[in-house]
């Protein structure tokens, strides 16, 4: 049942041994430790357990270790730090945006894949690239000013 | 215990700490038996009892310099940690930067009831700004001994006592007490919970002094959680410890009644935990406990549906027999009032049944090593908790730490305290220590919910259209099947499921609480509520208690959507017609401060010119919260095809007495707004014969940033020589009375019931 996987995540390789099956969240999570990918529903639903896959946004709560294979995991931890900040964590400072912040995998890796493939969007094409994420705590006017404020930081 | 600094311009003497006490040698002009003295009549080196008589357990000067405020509640990321410390830094003289406030932990503060009432600055700050004077007054009086100085000769600034005509005679806080604990009594009112006080001798400062109270300062939780270096309560690890999960009926009241533990046996480490109703599962992995819940054959009791059908649920209210009667507010009397009325107007309004549903589910840590338990909670109420983990496992309270960790959300009597009570239940089945996080299943249709209710309104109005009785009658469950704290294990799942007998309490208004109509000066008003009985007793997944601005949403849908009715039959501008039967200058002020920021147009509301496909209006609310008060604008487009509405702007006029942090507080209403308009345009809770049918995102479905409105205008009124009340919550009130009285404005069409969905909207169109 249980098998081998390696996993390269925010540029460190870890060998974990698993049911293919399980979703690369609980990996994340449960094996390697890590805090930042949230369990919020499980169902891809709400966008809190979202790491990059290769640069792309995913949902890790529903994607199967067994469909993970050579991609390059970056997580929150892995976007940017305090002395190299990502431009949407400083703007999320800046803009003092999350109220609990469960939530902020979601928005800030599904705006950092969206930012990197758009230049200067509009209030309306931010709102397009991340409908469908859930914030409980409404914090969706802040997180659309910090989309902005990182997007003009970005040029 | 650090090294005392050589304190500057206090060369004659040199002040060293041994022991644990504050020790001077050389005493010119002072003996080292009197500096003795003034050190032993305030100080110790180990902390007094955690009792709310002691200053201590409010206010520590540490060894390096920081002070510690221990404070009895907790933020759930709104900042009131922040102005907690502002209002401490002011009354000590130290730098907000300096202090920590260390929330939530039953071993460090003590019960001042936890998040609840959004009371965290209105009653929650009042024991900390006491205690921060009384520290100050207590540092001043020790300097004044130390240095040989008169204390009204003194002066302070940033934790240094100084002689105001001789700045080098100086003294610390640091160097007087840092790293012991104050032993001063102080005097306490003997409540607990969210009234729990305490004065000292001091008196705090006037709010005309305050530097720091009244300026924006930031969150110290933002930067962590941005960069993943914040342990929520789902990341808290414990060496051992075991993943749990529970598993529910298919039929909401059944129990099993036999549960075949092979099926789960080819899952390592997969063990079962059943008493009576109580059945979950842990494993040593996380996704191993998931599939075991999966997997696990149960046999379920065979039990008659509870619920009745969705579509008849404020039927079966409007028919349900009454449990309790409450006449809130009486003014005058309305029946002489109604008999000689011209013309009597009224309505109905329902509102449903809405959920927590946090953006996780519910999550609680559980050790219990050598006969002591410690939980880690996201529970909002740590300090009850402890009492609850005590209750459900038999063992005495003082053997019971709880420590607050943040939670995915939290905003009343959410899934928290059961996921914690669960985990309680199963660390001392298994002898591990246990990790519980639930289901989202489980975090929507298991979660307590705010009840859902009917409201009857109707007025009296004379010749002239003047409003002569005004008669408000809510129908509802009760707003506390469980209470709102878990400190009785019977208020929890696993308590009714293990056998303990529910007690719901018969309550739908708290008496004293701001009732609707209550501002407007109409002659004679009668509000009164009435509870029904619950739909399943024990362990319902329809359950009540408080849930954000608990009552706040339907009561004030209701009374203001009314309101505004009173004001088209009488041709009047809603605006105005609320400023003509308001009389507290401050509720005027909120209105009209409202009304002028909208750029408000004078007119009675109403749909105007042709019929487009896209129509707009606009509508205001006014709601009181304890001394809190809102005014609110929305401004909306409804499309007439869909039904679909969107809110483009809100503006919120707020007036919560003395601001302690403007930026803080803009951003708490701006988010509650968003909050609200979820809750008014699409919350929810969907229910079949058997259980709960809202159960994910996809069947409770919240609002989406492409609703978000485009902007949330905010104006602050600052009222310094008033206390400051809370801000939390009022602001949601407003929110769904202010929505329908504009698609009112918009449309011509009322809507009596929530939430403002499409299709209600469309079918109230057409
Ligand atoms: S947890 Fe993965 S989308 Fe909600
Ligand atoms: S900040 Fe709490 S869910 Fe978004």
């Amino acid at each position: 049942m249980s098998q081998k996987f390696t996993l390269t995540v925010n540029g460190k390789a870890h060998t974990i041994e698993a049911d293919p099956d399980m979703p690369l969240l609980y990996a994340l999570r449960d094996d390697i430790g890590l805090n930042n990918p949230k369990f919020g529903c499980g169902l891809a639903q709400c966008g809190a357990c979202t790491v990059h896959l290769d640069g792309q946004p995913t949902r890790s709560c529903v994607t199967p270790l067994s469909a993970v294979g050579k991609a390059k995991i970056t997580t929150l931890a892995g976007l940017g730090t305090p002395s190299s900040p990502h431009p949407l964590q400083t703007a999320y400072i800046e803009e003092q945006v999350p109220q609990c912040g469960y939530c902020i995998n979601g928005w800030i890796m599904t705006a950092a894949a969206f930012l990197g493939k758009k230049k200067k969007p509009s209030d309306a094409e931010i709102r397009d690239a991340l409908s469908g994420l859930k914030c409980r705590c409404g914090t969706h006017m802040g997180i659309v000013r910090a989309v902005k404020r990182a997007a003009e930081m970005m040029g | 215990m650090t090294k005392m600094d050589k304190p500057a311009g206090f060369s004659r003497r040199s002040l060293l700490k041994t022991g644990g006490a504050l020790v001077v040698s050389v005493g010119m002009p002072i003996g080292l038996e009197t500096v003795t003295a003034i050190d032993q009549a305030f100080a110790q080196g180990t902390r007094p009892p955690l009792t709310p008589d002691q200053l201590s357990s409010y206010i520590a000067v540490n060894a390096d310099g920081t002070i510690s405020a221990f404070f009895g509640k907790i933020d759930g990321g709104q900042g009131v940690d922040v102005a907690i410390g502002q209002i401490v830094a002011d009354e000590l003289d130290v730098a907000v930067a300096k202090v920590k406030v260390v929330m939530g932990d039953s071993a460090t503060s003590v019960n001042q009831g936890g998040a609840s009432n959004a009371s965290g600055i209105e009653e929650g700050a009042v024991p900390l700004r006491n205690a921060a004077a009384e520290a100050r007054r207590v540092l001043v009086e020790m300097a004044a001994g130390l240095l040989s100085v008169p204390a009204d000769k003194l002066v302070v600034k940033d934790g240094v006592v100084s002689a105001a005509d001789d700045p080098s005679k100086r003294i610390t806080y640091t160097q007087m007490i840092g790293g012991r604990y104050f032993n001063v009594p102080v005097e306490w009112n003997k409540k607990w919970g969210n009234p729990l006080s305490i004065v000292g001798k001091a008196k705090p400062k006037k709010p005309a002094d305050y530097k720091i109270v009244g300026q924006t300062v930031r969150r110290n939780d933002v930067a962590p959680k941005v960069f993943a270096r914040f342990d929520y309560i789902t990341d808290v690890k414990v060496p051992g410890m075991v993943h749990g999960r529970m598993l529910r009926p298919p039929v909401a009241g059944a129990v099993p009644t036999s549960v075949d533990e092979s099926s789960v046996k080819d899952i390592s480490g997969a063990r079962v935990v059943w008493k009576q109703g109580f059945l979950g599962v842990v494993a040593d992995k996380e996704w191993d406990a998931v599939r075991a819940a999966q997997r696990l054959k149960v046999t379920w009791s065979q039990v008659a549906p509870p619920f009745p059908n969705e579509n008849e649920l404020y039927d079966h209210i409007r028919k349900a027999p009454v449990n309790k009667r409450v006449e809130a507010m009486k003014v005058g009397d309305i029946g002489p009032a109604f008999a000689g009325a011209a013309k009597v107007i009224s309505a109905e309004y329902d509102w449903p049944f809405q959920s927590h549903s946090s953006m996780g589910p519910g999550c609680a840590v559980v050790d219990i090593k050598d006969g002591q338990v410690t939980v880690w909670t996201g529970s909002q109420k740590p300090h009850y908790a402890v009492e609850g983990v005590a209750g459900i496992l038999g063992v005495p309270r003082d053997k019971v730490r709880a420590i607050w960790v943040m939670g995915p959300g939290s905003y009343g009597r959410n899934d928290a305290a059961d996921t914690m009570i669960d985990a309680a239940l199963l660390a001392q089945a298994v002898g591990r220590p246990v990790r519980l996080q639930y289901s989202r299943e489980e975090g929507h249709a298991w979660n307590a919910k705010s009840p859902a209710s009917v409201h009857r309104v109707r007025a009296g109005l004379d010749q002239d259209g003047k409003v002569v009785a005004f008669h408000f009658e809510a129908k509802s469950f009760s707003r506390l099947d469980v209470a709102s704290n878990e400190s009785e294990p019977r208020h929890t799942l696993a308590g009714q499921l293990t056998g303990l007998p529910p007690k719901p309490a018969d309550i739908y208004l708290f008496p004293g609480e701001a009732a609707p109509g209550g501002p407007y000066s109409f002659p004679n008003k009668l509000m009164a509520w009435e509870t029904i009985p619950p739909l399943l007793a024990s362990a319902s997944p329809l359950r009540t208690s408080h849930l954000r601005d608990p009552l706040g949403p339907e009561l004030y849908f209701a009374a203001e959507s009314f309101v505004d009715e009173l004001a088209a039959a009488t041709g009047s501008d809603p605006v105005e017609f609320r400023l003509r039967y308001l009389t507290d200058q401050r509720d005027i002020a909120v209105v009209k401060a409202a009304a002028e920021k909208a750029k408000w147009e004078t007119r009675p509301s109403g749909p105007r010119g042709p019929t487009s496909a896209v129509a707009h209006g606009r509508g205001i609310a006014f709601a009181r919260r304890g001394k809190t008060l809102v005014a609110l604008v929305a401004e909306v487009d409804v499309d007439r095809q869909s039904g679909k509405l969107r809110a483009r702007r809100f503006v919120v006029a707020h007036d919560c007495g003395l601001i302690i942090n403007p930026g803080g507080l803009r951003q708490c209403i701006e988010n509650q707004t968003v909050y609200a308009l979820s809750r008014s345009m699409w919350e929810e809770v969907h229910f079949s014969r058997e259980k709960v049918t809202s159960v994910d995102w996809a069947t409770y479905p919240i609002l989406d940033i492409t609703e978000a409105p485009d902007a949330v205008d905010v104006v602050l009124i600052n009222h310094p020589e008033l206390p400051p009340s809370g801000a939390g919550e009022p602001t949601v009130r407003t929110v769904g009375a202010a929505i329908a009285n504009a698609v009112f404005d918009a449309t011509g069409v009322r809507l009596r019931r929530g939430p403002f969905t499409p299709d209600r909207l469309k079918a109230a169109l057409s």
